[in-house]
């Protein structure tokens, strides 16, 4: 049923799915991660995002890599005005806000969700580029265009993020704020400025990352539940907020998605994230990472 | 549960060579020693210095790699706060947790239900008024019914140790409970605890306060980077060059 | 009021209830009340069911699906094998949800707050792709059912049905009524303020969450078994849809969840609307409703309906008023 050759496609195909994965991740990693937000909603903000590329590709003809460029100022500012939201109504009021602060998200997936059915219904939507549709061939097996588009732009972003988070006054900022918001609060910084920038930053990423979720294959307007379990389960395995344990806990969850889809066949896909995810919170909460 | 042989002298507490380390960080580093029934004990030390974590070991939030703590005679190293609980260990919070949907009286309930000892004598009255009785010793009686969030800080930390209370303990813990009071309240505060121990309830006190450590306890220990410096009378610790090193130097 | 009291016009408002419920099966002859008022009944169920661990002891399940699901497949597959009578299909149901309860509580009731909440949509999603390569129970495709025929006193299937979920109705309730009134809803309450806290006062809190899943998966899947023969076909993507958690969720939330009456009304309120909605208008547009009013009293009625009608709900629910 399956030979060696055919496994190490799935492993090759699973690295780039991988590098994929860890780019639509990243935001939540920030939020949720760094910041502690329980943005159950992030999966439904790259949705959302995916259908602004679309809508700019298929009005417009813009590419779509140019397209996600253009919305992630929307997106950045869309980010501010969310964590502002989420900040007056909850985390002020600390206590029971918890509770309400993830009912409050999940209201808002939903929300976008059915917004972007009333807008462009419930069918499959795609993206036209040049690079789609076209493969490179290798002996036996072919890698499309589109995933290796999708892979260099994700490794890029990915990147970027990382750099910045480490490397950037304000980047060092939004870590310290992760770790000690008083010590940063005695410092003089306004722990909450910091915080919406942060978030500002991790929904930016999303008008990019939503790009590359059209472009590596169509979308719908359910498709966020399934990246609840893609990026929960990529962050949770990081160790929260680790950008390299992003990509490497992205790249497992890519190789173990392949891999299965090709012993097992798509029946059981949406399975494995949310099997892995389950999994490393029940065992390993810490992340693999982690201590 | 076995309860406990109770030879007069023997110790209620004993802790065996406690380790308790998180990561690459020793918090508790071979720490042994024994409470006596009835004692006013204090516990000081600079911050960091292990105290929270000693008493987290001994009311169950944490456990530790090495060694036991013994209570009553019985080995209660694994057992959870709960089950603690109902053997008589109770503890208040440095910073005060009180069940923030609940009124002052339901707060209480809360021991009442869970952890009283069946067959206590008190069990005879309804809950309620056992709960008041307490309220009334700790000078809360008229906050029964008032939500937690409407106390002042003096009444949210006379709140936790009659939560405490309302386990009907043994052993009572107290973490600094006396943080962030002015003067006449910590009076106040150390007057109850005082007068608590004199009905037979152990208390180990943890506090930075010192005159207040020095009037309540009858013997002091102090920590330091997770070990005991000094361990005896109050004013043999304070004498302690080791003692005044710890505090007064970084 | 005393407490003695109180049962009483409780017990007496429960019969009246069941009296009238099967006074309309036997009066009215239309179908389509019927129809339209169980999936009230069961929407009510469902939240009460919900709030038993998402109310009282504040960990927000999104897997009310996953325990529907579980109810209206143990149904489907009891039927299949055996032909079992409904009755059975319920309890049986009953018994799964709470197996399924106790396997989610031990599994994840030491995750805190979104942890737990991801968790079990984890489990839903899971669930569902095993029930989807299930063939014996049709598998991806579903499966049709035929209802066996109707029970004297009744004259037609979904009355029957009706019935039925009026009966799981006053079960929900009179249980969430018990576990508010005792001790177990103190210790819930308690450990939902504060689990360190809770533990050091004596409340052995692993036990209450794992007691509060499994009633409440109980009671979830118990009021999902009906389904099947309501809708004479059983498929994955519909029984496991995940709009029932975010119904359910919004339900118990809009309604309140300090005390039980509280998930009745948000469910009677929401559950009517819908129906409304569905019948006039689409049910995308149904949808969008639910989470705006989710959204909205989230933000700006924390203690929901019953916060907002008597401010002593708003004490015992906590928080700053």
């Amino acid at each position: 049923m399956f030979s060696m050759d055919l496994l190490l496609g799935a492993v090759v195909l699973g690295v780039l799915l991988g590098c994929f994965y860890a780019a639509v991740s990243v935001g939540l990693s920030v939020s949720f991660g760094l910041l502690d937000v329980p943005h159950v909603a992030h999966p439904a903000f790259l949705v959302l995002a995916s259908y602004g590329v679309f809508l700019l590709n298929d009005r417009y003809d813009i590419d779509p890599l140019v397209a996600g460029l253009l919305i992630t100022p929307l997106f950045f500012v869309f980010g501010l005005v969310a964590y502002r939201i989420y900040y007056e109504i909850f985390e002020r009021r600390g206590s029971d806000a918890a509770v309400r602060g993830i009912a409050f998200f999940f209201g808002i997936a939903f929300i976008i969700e059915v917004l972007i059915i009333l807008q462009f219904g419930v069918d499959q939507q795609s993206v036209s580029a040049s690079y789609i549709g076209k493969s490179w061939r290798f002996g036996e097996f072919r890698i499309p265009i589109r995933q290796l588009v999708a892979f260099a732009v994700a490794l890029g972003l990915t990147g970027l993020l990382a750099i910045y988070l480490s490397k950037t006054f304000m980047g060092r900022a939004i870590r310290a704020v992760a770790q000690d918001e008083e010590a940063l609060r005695l410092m003089g910084a306004n722990p909450v400025r910091i915080k919406q920038f942060a978030f500002g930053i991790a929904t930016a990423v999303l008008g990019m990352a939503g790009a590359l979720l059209i472009i590596v294959a169509p979308v719908e307007p359910t498709l966020d539940r399934a990246y609840i379990g893609r990026t929960f389960c990529v962050v949770v395995m990081a160790g929260l907020g680790s950008m390299t344990g992003t990509l490497i806990a992205a790249i497992i969850l890519g190789v173990a998605e392949t891999i299965v889809l090709t012993v097992f066949g798509a029946s059981w896909a949406p399975a494995i994230s949310f099997g892995m995810l389950l999994a490393v919170l029940a065992f390993r909460p810490q992340g693999l990472l982690g201590r | 549960m076995t309860t406990s042989p109770a030879t007069p002298d023997a110790p209620l507490l004993q802790i065996r060579t406690l380790t308790k380390t998180f990561g690459g960080f020793t918090a508790l580093d071979n720490i042994s020693v024994d409470i006596k029934k009835g004692e006013r004990f204090g516990l000081i030390g600079p911050n960091g210095s292990g105290k929270t974590t000693l008493i987290n070991c001994i009311s169950g939030a944490l456990k530790p790699q090495i060694g036991n703590v013994i209570f009553c005679g019985e080995d209660i190293t694994q057992l959870p706060p709960h089950q603690r609980a109902r053997r008589g260990i109770a503890r208040s919070f440095q910073i005060p947790r009180p069940f923030r949907s609940m009124t002052v009286l339901e707060n209480l309930m809360v021991g009442l239900d869970f952890a009283s000892a069946p067959g206590a004598a008190a069990a005879a009255l309804p809950e309620e008024e056992v709960a008041m009785s307490i309220l009334t010793r700790m000078g809360l009686a008229a906050k029964a019914g008032a939500p937690t969030d409407t106390l002042s800080q003096v009444e949210l930390r006379k709140m936790e140790l009659a939560r405490a209370m309302a386990v009907r303990p043994k052993l009572l813990v107290s973490d600094e409970a006396m943080a962030g009071l002015s003067h006449s309240e910590v009076d106040e505060v150390l007057d109850l605890l005082i007068s608590l121990g004199d009905e037979d309830i152990t208390i180990i006190m943890i506090e930075h306060i010192m005159q207040a450590v020095m009037r309540f306890s009858e013997r002091v220990m102090c920590l330091d980077a997770g070990r005991i410096i000094a361990l005896g009378a109050p004013d043999e610790v304070m004498a302690n060059k080791r003692v005044q090193e710890a505090y007064l130097g970084t | 009021m005393t407490a003695r009291h109180n049962s009483i016009v409780f017990w007496a408002g429960i019969a009246v209830f069941l009296v009238a419920v099967m006074a309309m099966t036997q009066l009215v002859r239309n179908e389509y009340p019927f129809f339209a008022g169980y999936v009230i009944l069961q929407f009510i169920v469902l939240s009460v069911a919900w709030s038993i661990l998402g109310g009282y002891a504040g960990y927000v399940n999104f897997g009310t699906n996953a325990f529907f699901g579980v109810g209206v497949y143990t149904a489907v597959a009891l039927f299949k094998v055996s032909g079992a009578p409904l009755v059975v299909q319920i309890a049986a149901a009953a018994v799964v949800g709470m197996l399924l309860g106790l396997a989610v509580g031990l599994l994840t009731l030491r995750m805190r707050g979104i942890f737990f909440s991801i968790a079990t949509i984890a489990l839903a999603i899971i669930i569902e792709t095993t029930v989807m390569n299930w063939r014996f129970v049709g598998g991806a495709a579903g499966i049709q059912l035929q209802r066996p025929p109707v029970t004297e006193p009744f004259d037609s299937y979904v009355k029957m049905l009706f019935f039925v979920q009026g009966v799981l109705v006053v079960i929900a309730v009179a249980i969430a009524r018990y576990i508010q009134n005792s001790r177990i809803g103190r210790g819930l309450q308690a450990l939902r303020d504060d689990e360190l806290a809770a533990e050091c006062t004596g409340v052995p809190t692993l036990k209450l969450k794992l007691v509060a899943c499994m009633i409440s998966g109980g009671l979830i899947a118990a009021g999902g078994a009906p389904a099947a023969m309501y809708l004479q076909y059983a498929d994955p993507s519909s029984a496991f849809n995940l709009s029932y958690s975010v119904s359910v969720l919004a339900m118990a939330l809009i309604g309140g969840t300090a005390h039980w009456i509280g998930p009745v009304l948000g469910a009677i309120l929401l559950g009517t609307t819908q129906q409304l909605l569905a019948v006039t208008i689409s049910s995308e547009v149904n949808v969008l409703v639910l989470g705006i009013m989710l959204v909205v009293f989230v933000v700006v009625a924390p203690k929901g309906i019953i916060g907002l009608l008597r401010p002593r709900y708003r004490l015992r629910a906590g928080g700053k008023a």
